[in-house]
């Protein structure tokens, strides 16, 4: 039996936070508290094991590893008091899986209408795997790939699927 | 299956990505509105052949409501702007007079009144 | 071994392997093919020339085509969970070990009793479903359909789950190219040239289209071509691959078939291809027509092209002695195919008094007899051709001489296939010359941005000696609709228009004479072009008959709409992933498994998965609800409420944006405080309902029902962006990052207060309708002394990851009181005991939170609310509307969800007149006998009265108006 598409595997430890606010006034508080620059729109900025991610005008997304949660929230709170912004932890809300491996594109190509040409090395797309929410960016290898936590079974699932062995998209 | 360009984050989304919204530039009637204004606010759409302005929600996306002019008839979009905007675009105005030159916006024209 | 089947020709067949023969099965005869065949050139060279039955008259038939436009050759392919019907002989592959059955005939294709009808046919014209059965009326139910249905439909469906994986995938290009002919090939390489992603399309197994076939050194120009294009990184080659819809903005749906026959590599059998072009170019080439001759349907006649095809491409002989008969130059090829390989052909039957073109000298000079100015005047034979008549095209049909031959091979000229240009609005144009509707360059498809998206080259276009180079000059081709041209009604009834459907030329114009004059309706009174094959032979010839019927131009009839799929897709492939495990996103809360564990009996709550019960050994469902809600009245229950949903909105305008979401006051509720808030949307109907809590100055917590969660966000964001966008608030919907239970029952704070932590859980510290926070086992929690089952009750929020821990430690903790797990029937009961209303049960999108007498939750203070303006409507204010009240069945028994009071009298059509209906009814455990709740006309003002509820039956079930609230009317449990 030929090997797998990819590698599928769930992605524990990591905290999330959400960041609501007006980037333009916030920003360079965001940055100093995050550790880590603004991204451009649709774009993740990383830097060792911390992440940040654009996500909407107004919303970032923080990954970082879930041992400095607690703090970079107080931080990151701090920071935007007086100003009117919403920072909250959303680290158990997600589903994190990374699909890796030389056909890590075939894979997500079945499941989400993207078109990863577009995508830079750098890009953050929202958009939905099969039926439910997702977004994804490109990890070293592959993609990360990041739900909704209530669906991660679901996610698993037809990312399995996708990656079953023998269903290249290279024409045959 | 529409594509459409969100003016908020630049993506190409195609439609299983969006959310429907109706038409567009609707203005709410409060308390205050009469039968026949809240009647019309309710009830009362386009619904035409041609040149239309429709609410979407980038709903798989960043999640922000945008507007679109598409034409219901060639599915043509004449392009795509955001929510918080009381008209569109002179630039959208002239891409739908291009293909419907018989086609006037039912808002006063900045360039017009300076003909005019 | 080495047998070789009758008809297999000792050489030539440029697609096929003899040195591969593959065994095979047909209505239980064992037959060979070779590999490279399908299933028609394989059955074809074992001399099976019948493959199929006609839908209507069940008339014996043979193929008349090689591709994707056969209409007769259906075959039920497989067994078990693999069995499909319908395959086309065309166009499938040959496996070895493959079982082919026929379709449409009883008990067999030689002897099929439903072939009664052919003789039945005078009696069976166009429209006559329409014009029998009508009348008289109950023979409809009880006669006619039954019959009708059990004759109907083709082929059988299979009976087991198909066993196989599909998916689908999606594409991007700048450049989509369908069509792997040379047309589509040359113009893949100038687009490739311009440097964007180029995709090309076949759906055959092979290169080149017609051209390896129709011309000399095709093969080499295709390979030429093909050599070019497998060099470039830009382009990407699919075979196999069906494109069969195009839609709105370059949006294309094309199925691959991975393996269709060759099922044990475990791998996808097909794959939908999603794809997203910046243009189309279809270079689909075109279909070969028909001709309108009597008898024209009889097995052994077939497309001029099929039967060089079946030479040429598989080695094949559809017979020995083949007579040609055309209006154009192109079917001489066949001819001379034919003559090549060493068969007879008897005569080129030509329509036209001149044929002098190259095809035409090169076949008299190979000395084939030529006679022009000739048309067939009848073929003759039954299951078989056995000879025609001949007649002069020109006159009725005299019959001038005949000819003995196996096979007649037809053409009537070309037809551009156009389905995919058309599908998305691409109009199309008479060419009187070439008498063909080719596109509409004027009037082409348009994409987002206006412009052309779909270009059509080569034979698609109507440029049918696209071939440039390696073309012969041909002359021209005549319009032949019927054959003769004045042949009498006698003929006309037997010339075949749509073979499968079996409509004829006599069908079409008596439908023009009964006034269907529009296209449209011609094709559905006739059943023209319904077929399977979608008029993909049929069309052009019915549409050129129908406008001689009305006397007018063709362009004028115009043409029926074209409509995607191309050819039949198979569900499977629609389906994709999307079935078992994978058929929804299942949402599963962070105790599922407990839950699970704990014998769980689920419930679908939108995509979540919730538990309904949790029956014990003996119990069923029910009986699991009434011990849980005694459990919890008694002592102390758990409910996984983690679905419920959990927004946040903050910020400096967040109060005076929640008075407009909510109808009553939620700016005033002071921190640490909760408040029952409802929803409505802008026609005043309540949509969710949740307590809100306000977590600090700046910030609120809003529940939503557990279908509402997103709805409501969404909700949320709608106003915020399009409305108020000047107003500062921020919203987050939290539902998946908080696990939520509610510990409910007298025992709940005893309960509780064994967890180490740092929240005072006594009534002065928390009452009800307040919140604290803090720690509680260990885990950062959030509690809410809210109640939803009139307990006593807390509803405790914690990280979702630390739910089950938390759950866990309740069970651990709580077992010498009994603590119970419950599900949401017993929580739906219990509300309901306390006449708590629930959104979808009390509410269906046209109630008010008046009707429901919820006036205590609507504010009087507020200038404003979502919903307001509405609910101050003349029919909303009037006292008719149904309000809510309870019920008492008055025997015992449990009324039925839903059913209705009645009136005295009947409305406008027929039906009792109603005045209410029940919105939610259980049997209480709690009180020992059933309760309800309903709306009913003038409800709270009838209290005592009866009324009555018709059943199925014809009984009705009676019920007396009483008060909601069934249950500790005073609330001091929840208050305790």
């Amino acid at each position: 039996m030929a090997e797998a598409l990819a590698t599928i595997a769930r992605i524990e430890g990591l905290g999330m936070i959400a960041i609501r606010a007006d980037l333009s006034r916030t920003g360079d508080a965001i940055a100093e508290a995050a550790g880590l620059a603004i991204p451009g729109v649709t774009r993740i900025v990383t830097n060792g094991s911390r992440s940040l991610g654009w996500m909407s005008p107004d919303e970032l997304l923080l990954v970082l590893p879930v041992a400095e949660l607690a703090d970079t929230l107080t931080t990151l709170t701090d920071a935007l008091s007086g100003e009117h912004a919403l920072v909250v932890d959303v680290s158990d809300a997600r589903a994190v899986f990374d699909v890796t491996g030389p056909h890590a594109a075939d894979v997500i190509a079945k499941l989400m209408p993207v078109d990863l040409d577009d995508l830079p090395f750098d890009g953050l797309r929202r958009s939905r795997a099969a039926q439910t929410a997702a977004a994804v960016w490109r990890v070293p290898g592959g993609f990360r790939l990041i739900g909704f936590r209530s669906t991660a079974d679901y996610l698993r699932l037809i990312l399995e699927n996708a990656a079953i062995p023998g269903s290249r998209l290279a024409p045959r | 299956m529409l594509i459409l360009l969100c003016p908020y984050c630049g993506v190409k989304a195609e439609e299983t990505e969006l959310s429907p919204g109706g038409e567009a530039h609707l203005k709410r009637i409060g308390p205050d509105g009469t039968a026949e204004e809240f009647e019309a606010y309710l009830f009362a759409r386009k619904n035409l052949k041609g040149v239309h302005f429709e609410r979407w929600r980038h709903a798989y996306g960043c999640g922000k409501w945008f507007l679109a002019a598409r034409d219901t008839h060639t599915m043509q979009v004449y392009g795509t702007y955001k929510a918080q905007t009381a008209h569109a675009t002179d630039e959208i105005v002239a891409n739908a007079r291009q293909a419907r030159p018989e086609w006037v916006p039912d808002w006063p024209q900045a360039s017009e009144a300076v003909v005019g | 071994m080495s047998h070789t089947p009758p008809f297999r020709l000792p050489k030539g067949g440029r697609l096929i392997d003899r040195a591969f023969q593959l065994a095979f099965r047909f209505d239980g005869r064992h037959l060979r093919g070779v590999q490279g065949d399908t299933l028609a050139s394989a059955l074809l060279a074992n001399g099976q020339m019948l493959m199929g039955r006609s839908f209507k008259y069940h008339r014996p038939r043979g193929p008349i085509a090689s591709g994707a436009e056969e209409p007769n050759a259906l075959l039920g392919l497989g067994q078990g969970g693999r069995f499909e019907p319908n395959q086309r002989a065309s166009t499938t592959a040959l496996e070895a070990g493959m079982v082919l059955r026929s379709q449409n005939c009883w008990p067999s294709l030689d002897a099929d009793v439903g072939a009664i009808n052919t003789w039945l046919s005078p009696l069976l014209p166009a429209g006559f479903y329409y014009k029998t059965f009508i009348h008289p009326r109950p023979f409809w139910k009880h006669l006619f359909e039954p019959i009708i249905r059990r004759s109907a439909g083709l082929g059988r469906a299979p009976s087991d789950p198909d066993p196989d994986r599909y998916e689908q995938a999606y594409a991007f290009a700048e450049v989509v190219v369908v069509g792997g002919g040379i047309a589509g090939l040359t113009a893949a390489r100038d687009a490739a040239d311009k440097g964007g992603r180029v995709i090309v399309l076949e759906q055959d197994p092979h290169w080149g289209g017609r051209t390896p076939t129709d011309h000399d050194g095709g093969q080499a120009a295709i390979d030429t071509l093909l050599e070019d294009l497998r060099g470039r990184d830009n382009v990407t080659l699919r075979r196999n691959t069906m494109a069969t819809g195009l839609y709105d903005h370059g949006y294309l749906l094309a199925r691959e078939a991975l393996a269709d026959h060759d099922l044990n590599q475990g791998i996808p059998r097909q794959r939908l291809w999603r794809i997203r072009a910046g243009h189309v170019i279809t270079a689909t080439g075109a279909l070969e027509r028909p001709l309108s001759f009597a008898c024209n349907d009889v097995p052994g006649v077939m497309l001029a092209s099929a039967v060089r095809d079946f030479i040429a491409d598989y080695g094949v002989a559809p017979g020995k002695r083949i007579v040609v008969v055309t209006n154009n130059d192109d079917a001489y090829r066949t001819a001379l195919v034919a003559h090549g390989a060493g068969l007879e052909v008897v005569a080129v039957i030509d329509a036209r008094l001149r044929a002098k073109g190259d095809l035409p000298q090169a076949a008299r000079a190979a000395g084939i007899r030529v006679m022009t100015g000739t048309a067939i005047a009848k073929v003759k034979g039954g299951r078989h051709v056995e000879g025609v008549a001949l007649c002069e095209q020109a006159g009725a049909g005299r019959v001038t001489g005949s000819l003995d031959c196996d096979v007649v091979a037809m053409s009537g000229g070309w037809s551009p296939v156009v389905h995919l240009y058309s599908h998305c609005g691409g109009r199309l144009t008479w060419d009187e010359p070439e008498a063909m509707f080719r596109p509409d360059p004027a009037r082409p498809p348009l994409g987002a941005d206006g412009k052309a998206m779909v270009t059509v080259l080569g034979a698609a276009n109507g440029d049918l000696r696209c071939a440039g180079d390696l073309e012969r000059a041909e002359g021209a081709t005549m319009p032949v609709w019927v054959m003769p041209h004045n042949a009498p009604y006698k003929l006309r009834a037997k010339m075949w228009l749509d073979f499968q459907n079996d409509v004829k030329v006599s069908d079409v114009e008596l439908a023009a004479r009964e006034g269907y004059a529009s296209v449209e309706h011609a094709k559905r009174y006739t059943t023209l072009g319904m077929a399977t094959d979608q008029g993909k032979n049929s069309n052009i010839n019915g549409l050129a008959v129908l406008s001689n019927a009305l006397n007018q131009p063709l362009e004028a009839t115009g043409t029926t709409t074209f409509r995607p799929p191309y050819t039949p897709l198979t569900l499977g492939t629609i389906a994709a992933e999307a079935k078992g495990d994978a058929f929804q996103p299942l949402r599963k809360t962070p105790i599922h498994d407990w839950h699970a564990r704990n014998g769980a009996s689920f419930e679908p709550v939108g995509h979540w998965r919730r538990p309904y019960s949790y029956p014990r050994a003996g119990e069923d469902r029910h009986a699991a609800v009434n011990r849980e809600i005694l459990a919890v009245r008694s002592g102390v229950g758990t409910l996984d409420a983690s679905t419920l949903g959990k927004i946040v909105v903050k910020g400096p305008d967040a109060g005076r944006f929640l008075d407009m979401m909510y109808t009553n006051m939620m700016s005033t509720l002071p921190v640490g405080k909760c408040r029952y808030g409802l929803m409505c949307n802008e026609n005043g109907f309540l949509m969710d309902d949740g307590v809100v809590a306000r977590l600090s100055p700046d910030t609120w917590l809003c529940h939503t029902t557990t279908g509402g969660a997103d709805r409501i966000h969404g909700h949320m964001e709608d106003w915020l962006q399009c409305e108020w966008w000047d107003w500062q608030v921020y919203t987050a919907n939290l539902t998946e990052q908080y696990a939520q239970i509610a510990v409910a029952g007298p025992r709940a704070r005893e309960l509780l207060q064994r967890l180490p932590g740092t929240i005072d859980l006594k009534q002065e510290a928390l009452p009800f309708m307040q919140w604290a926070e803090g720690e509680l086992a260990g885990i950062p929690a959030r509690l809410y002394r809210i109640s939803f089952s009139g307990e006593l009750s807390y509803e405790i929020a914690v990280p979702a990851n630390r739910g089950l821990d938390l759950w866990e430690t309740l069970h651990d903790t709580g077992r010498d009181l009994n603590i119970t797990p419950y599900g949401t029937e017993a929580m739906h009961v219990m509300r309901a005991e306390k006449g708590f209303i629930m959104i979808g049960d009390e509410t269906d999108g046209t109630v008010i939170p008046q009707d429901l007498g919820l006036h205590w939750a609507i504010s009087k203070k507020k200038p404003d609310y979502i919903g307001k303006r509405a609910q101050a409507r003349s029919f909303m204010k009037d006292g008719s509307r149904w309000q809510l009240v309870g019920l008492e069945s008055l025997d015992g028994r449990v009324l039925p969800d839903g059913a209705y009071a009645v009136e005295p009298g009947v409305n406008a059509n027929g039906q009792r007149k109603t005045q209410g209906r029940v919105t939610s009814s259980y049997h209480s455990p709690t009180l020992n006998r059933p309760i309800a709740m309903g709306l009913v006309r003038h409800g709270p003002a009838r209290m005592g009265q009866v009324l009555d509820f018709p059943i199925p039956g014809g009984e009705a079930m009676k019920a007396r108006i009483v008060d909601p609230v069934f249950y500790d009317k005073e609330g001091t449990r929840l208050n305790g």
